[in-house]
């Protein structure tokens, strides 16, 4: 008798671990994912713009045109380590020039590396991952046209055992979905700033606290919380907290100043720079989103 | 015109000469009086608070929430330019950071790279003195010269400004 539970507790924990496996598997994209979509490196750049990547990928201290070269090297302190932006300019060796549009798909919608591994989701693939296909494309062509540069990624900080990259699988599991926080979106204006402020911007991964596992708490979605690099707090955007009318929303997006003419400050620096760049229609879109949250 | 009267008093440049001279005073005593620095965080903070108010008037003006009028677009901007004129360094003394002493959210950045901090306080200055050029000049001017002043602050405030609390 003790024979058979004994067997039966190996197959069933062998069972578990293969299945542990199998869900922590880093699933890139099929290779003809995406494949005969007619791509606009134009709305490109829009996208580019609205999902930030210069902020992060540029480096350190980049002004203006420089904010092109995706040469990396921005260090991002959390509670798991720090981790430090690499290369993703079009460089065929430095850089992401070699990759595929199936592969930029995998890294960006997914978390995936071409070789087949979890990036940490300090990349903010949760948000990307509702991303359209088209967007993706088309940012994808315009990646082509972004400069080339040869500086080498530097590998993260990051201590055990958040260094075992099969562990994002888990957290993985635990935390992407395809669901929109915003369940339904009342207007074509709230569906754009939905779109704006849950994937491309990400306003999340700032504005959201997160739990010890740092995943986002979508209860408390855009209620604010501790800042991730450094000492201060990342104000609450929701209806209750942030007072402000949707036209001064907007002239903030686009000009850093607050209803009183303070401006803005710390990464929202950043942020305000490429939300300038977008049309009017987009800053009153995530305006009209904040609005219409809880 | 409100915003340009005390108590029914215009306020003029002379005014905020005088009010500037003797703010500066104001800090040389202070500075052996105490080390709190609470004379000197009342003052820098008093300068943008100040700034804050007249990019009010010119903001206001530039989105059509308030009718333009050159006069007090003027005086507004003139205002920017004084305050761009006011000397920094005893304002900020070592030790006044926000790992240091409570009420300020200045970073330790300022004095680790100073030359950055006082660069970055001069584009103010050329910023204000676009703004002051033009701002008698119509409307139209204000929205961009705005957009140049913001990015001023921000760029400021990006390294050397913590988050609120």
């Amino acid at each position: 008798m003790w024979r058979g539970l004994v067997r039966t507790v190996v197959i069933l924990g062998g069972l578990g671990a293969a299945t542990g496996w199998v869900l922590t598997q880093a699933t890139p994209l099929d290779d003809t994912a995406l494949a005969g979509i007619d791509a606009d490196p134009a709305n490109g750049e829009t996208v580019f713009t609205a999902a930030g990547c210069a902020s992060c990928h540029a480096a350190p201290d980049a002004e203006g045109e420089a904010k092109l070269v995706l040469a990396g090297g921005q260090r991002f302190a959390s509670d798991f380590g720090t981790f430090i932006a690499p290369n993703v300019s079009p460089h065929p060796e430095a850089g992401i020039g070699g990759w595929t549009l199936a592969e930029f798909a995998s890294a960006v919608t997914r978390g995936v590396s071409p070789e087949g591994q979890h990036y940490y989701p300090a990349f903010p693939y949760a948000a990307y991952l509702h991303m359209t296909e088209q967007d993706v494309a088309d940012l994808w062509a315009y990646w082509q046209t972004l400069p080339q540069d040869a500086t080498p990624s530097e590998p993260h900080e990051v201590g055990f055992p958040f260094n075992i990259r099969r562990a994002v699988g888990v957290w993985k599991q635990l935390y992407m979905t395809d669901d929109w926080v915003m369940a339904s979106a009342e207007t074509d204006q709230i569906a754009r700033g939905r779109y704006l402020v849950e994937a491309l911007a990400h306003c999340g991964e700032c504005h959201t606290p997160r739990d010890a596992l740092g995943g986002l708490d979508r209860d408390a979605w855009l209620a604010g919380a501790p800042n991730p690099s450094g000492r201060g707090t990342i104000p609450s955007l929701t209806p209750d907290d942030l007072t402000w009318g949707s036209t001064e929303i907007a002239y903030y997006l686009e000009t850093g100043f607050t209803p009183d003419f303070d401006s803005a400050g710390g990464h929202m620096v950043a942020v305000i720079a490429n939300f300038t760049k977008l049309p009017a229609s987009d800053r009153e879109a995530v305006a009209a989103y904040l609005k219409a949250l809880p | 015109m409100v915003e340009n009267t005390f108590q029914g008093v215009t306020i003029t440049m002379k005014h905020l000469k005088l009010a500037i001279a003797l703010a500066a005073l104001g800090c040389g005593t202070a500075a052996y009086a105490q080390d709190d620095f609470s004379a000197q965080l009342k003052a820098r903070q008093g300068q943008f608070r100040i700034m804050a108010i007249n990019l009010g008037i010119l903001g206001g003006m530039a989105q059509g929430k308030t009718e333009y009028n050159a006069e007090a677009a003027q005086a507004a901007a003139d205002t920017l330019v004084a305050v761009s004129m006011i000397q920094q360094a005893p304002m900020w003394p070592a030790g006044s950071d926000d790992m240091s002493i409570e009420g300020t959210r200045a970073q330790t950045t300022i004095w680790e790279q100073n030359d950055d901090f006082l660069s970055k306080w001069a584009d103010f200055g050329t910023a204000a003195k676009a703004i002051q050029a033009s701002a008698a000049g119509g409307q139209e001017a204000l929205g961009p010269l705005m957009g140049q002043v913001g990015g001023a602050c921000k760029a400021c405030h990006d390294t050397h400004r913590a988050p609120a609390n």
